[in-house]
């Protein structure tokens, strides 16, 4: 378990007998202490988000993103095209950091997806030498520092890298730039509009991080729901003649979905939220900024309206996550009382 | 043995996720020893015992264990007031709790920077009570008994030196302490509470000699992965610390610092150092894990 920031709670049906009772007094102290600390530590920041951001009102709110044109027709001063030119820049770069950060996380998720479904299979189905070896492997992004996590990409396929040479000049294309051609050129009728050359500064190495710190989400939140299902059910199927794929988009995946939302969700949440790792390998030009990033920029740029603006969307993300996070605890948990009450039938 | 082959798909999966775990962790991480391997053992000495980073060590120590340790207690009272009380919005309360997961920290460091300058909500606090305490001193006549600056410790870490990087550790760490606890605290049978009571016992005695003991592992592996993680982090950090080298610098900040310097060779050497104690604490978390589980089997 360790270095798992995941934590289910369990349901409340551990103690048989209710707890004697507690001195009143304590009880209300105690109650106040936990109050005031969650109070002080979570919520005063939360809602300081969403003070700071509308501290110049909706219109400054919405100003970040869409900044306010020059009216039409008017003679402006040098000083008032300036100033509406950077307004528009500005938010032009917000709105790339916002792209970017949507498509780091669309890249991310599906890999880490992948691997997960396939490493929990591969841990939980077979007992196989070296097993625990495994999946303290899997877990070991968690104890690793952000920093660290992209100073190792640095170090593999940087200038200086290791792989430095072959990585400076690897040529791979834009997968959003995918778009139809037709069949002029041949029988492949789609071609990539754009190409980026070398990894480290380039989006790809902001995928590569990404995916290093949030590596280990999905396969976590699986293991333990498949370790004590069991392989009865797979096995029943199998028997019965169906594929390997039929029982595991039949049985396996139906059985695990709740838990394979719960890892995708906290992986999702820590895509766009990544920030150590991000930041060292994207060498902060602005072309690669994601939203954590861009909220940097803006911070050390005195922008201090415009940094919670793009902040409060992130945290509004992190409530809809903690909110979807804990609707899926509570269907999980209504779930296992329903079943242990049949079984206590 | 032979039943575990009816399912089919070891190869596939086992050989995805190799590669996979290869290609994007372990490869990379090599990376990082490979290059520290380049320096001789001399070069690597002098690099992790200069005085800047040694102070940027013990920084990043000293403020994450400040910061667990406040989680650590805490997080026990919050733990305990979740699982044995009810009050209204606990449930709010309850999943509030993981919301410092769910936050990029980013967002947290910039909200917490904001929230404890000194025209911040929290960080006005200070100077905002020295200036009600003499206007009201003034107002009956004294003259002012607090010295304008007598509450400035409450500001922003400028003044307060390795305040502000606590107070944002605590935020980042708060949910491993309470998430540990919790699961034991909600399995726990009350009888053995009600005997101790019954035979005499106090509260206090009830709660350090029968029901803390039992906490207790759950209680030190939440408290290391609050370390552990406070250890490595950077994001929230860089926003509320002033990143003066030797003063105000965390560990992974000096990473930074060398790596914008091309110095890759050292930022490394002080990674793998880094490496080296968030791996050592995951190694005592999981002694303390096998030597808890140990002793419930021999109970």
């Amino acid at each position: 378990m360790a270095g798992a920031p995941i934590a289910k709670v369990v349901s409340r049906t551990g103690s048989a007998r209710p707890a004697p009772p507690a001195n009143p007094l304590i009880r209300r102290i105690l109650i106040l202490l936990a109050v005031a600390f969650l109070t002080i530590f979570i919520v005063v920041p939360l809602v300081n988000v969403f003070v700071q951001a509308l501290s110049k009102g909706v219109e400054g709110y919405v100003a970040v993103f869409h900044p306010p044109e020059a009216p039409e027709g008017a003679t402006l001063t040098i000083l008032q095209k300036r100033h509406f030119g950077e307004g528009a820049a500005q938010a032009t770069r917000t709105w790339n950091s916002i792209g970017m950060t949507l498509s780091v996380a669309a890249v991310v998720l599906p890999l880490n997806i992948l691997f997960g479904l396939a490493a929990a299979w591969a841990t939980t189905k077979f007992h196989f030498r070296g097993r625990t070896l495994l999946t303290s492997l899997i877990d070991l992004p968690f104890s690793v520092s952000p920093v660290v996590a992209g100073l190792v990409f640095v170090l593999l396929l940087g200038r200086n890298g290791i792989f430095g040479d072959w990585a400076t000049h690897l040529t791979w294309p834009d997968v959003f730039s995918l778009h139809w051609i037709g069949f002029a050129n041949g029988p492949w009728p789609f071609a990539f509009g754009r190409s980026f050359t070398g990894v480290i500064f380039t989006p790809l190495a902001i995928v590569l991080a990404s995916i290093f710190v949030t590596f280990p989400f999905v396969a976590r939140s699986l293991t333990p729901l498949m370790e004590s299902l069991g392989s009865d059910e797979e096995m029943a199927a199998l028997s019965l003649g169906a594929s390997g794929w039929r029982t595991f988009f039949k049985i396996t995946l139906p059985n695990v979905k709740w838990a394979l939302l719960y890892g995708v969700i906290l992986c999702a949440a820590r895509a766009f939220g990544e920030f150590g790792a991000v930041s060292v390998v994207s060498g902060h030009i602005d072309a690669n900024d994601t939203m954590p990033l861009r909220i940097e920029k803006l911070w050390n740029e005195y922008n201090n309206q415009a940094a919670f603006t793009v902040a409060s969307v992130l945290a509004l993300l992190a409530v809809v996550t903690l909110v979807a996070k804990t609707l899926i605890d509570w269907k999980t948990q209504g779930n296992e009382r329903t079943s242990e009450g049949v079984s206590d039938a | 043995m032979k039943s575990f082959r009816v399912i089919p798909g070891l190869p596939l999966t086992l050989g995805y996720t190799l590669f996979y775990l290869s290609a994007l962790v372990l490869i990379p991480l090599a990376a990082l020893v490979i290059k520290t391997t380049q320096m001789t053992l001399a070069q690597f000495w002098d690099v992790v015992t200069d005085p800047i980073v040694v102070a940027s060590y013990r920084l990043t120590f000293t403020a994450s264990a400040l910061a667990a340790a406040v989680n650590g207690v805490f997080g026990l009272i919050v733990a305990w007031v979740l699982v044995r009380y009810e009050f209204p919005g606990r449930r709010f309360f309850d999943a509030l709790i993981d919301f410092p997961f769910a936050l990029p920290t980013a967002v947290a460091g910039l909200t917490y920077s904001s929230l404890y300058l000194k025209d911040g909500w929290i960080g006005g606090f200070g100077p905002r009570v020295v200036a009600s305490v003499n206007a009201l001193a003034g107002w009956a006549g004294i003259a002012p008994p607090l010295a304008p600056d007598a509450l400035d410790w409450l500001t922003f870490p400028f003044t307060g030196g390795t305040t502000g990087i606590v107070l944002v550790l605590i935020f980042v760490g708060l949910p491993f302490v309470v998430r540990t606890v919790q699961p034991v605290l909600l399995e726990w049978d009350a009888e053995f509470e009600t005997a101790a009571r019954s035979l005499g016992a106090s509260p206090w005695t009830v709660f350090s000699r029968v029901i803390f003991p039992e906490i207790f592992p759950a209680w030190i592996s939440g408290f290391a992965l609050a370390f552990a993680r406070s250890i490595g982090e950077y994001g929230s950090v860089i926003f509320i610390a002033a990143n003066i080298p030797g003063k105000s610098q965390i560990a992974p900040m000096q990473i930074v610092t060398r790596l914008d310097d091309f110095q890759y060779a050292q930022a490394a050497a002080i990674g793998v150092v880094l490496l080296a104690f968030s791996l050592i604490i995951l190694l005592a978390i999981n002694g303390v894990e096998a030597f808890a589980r140990r002793q419930e089997r021999a109970a």
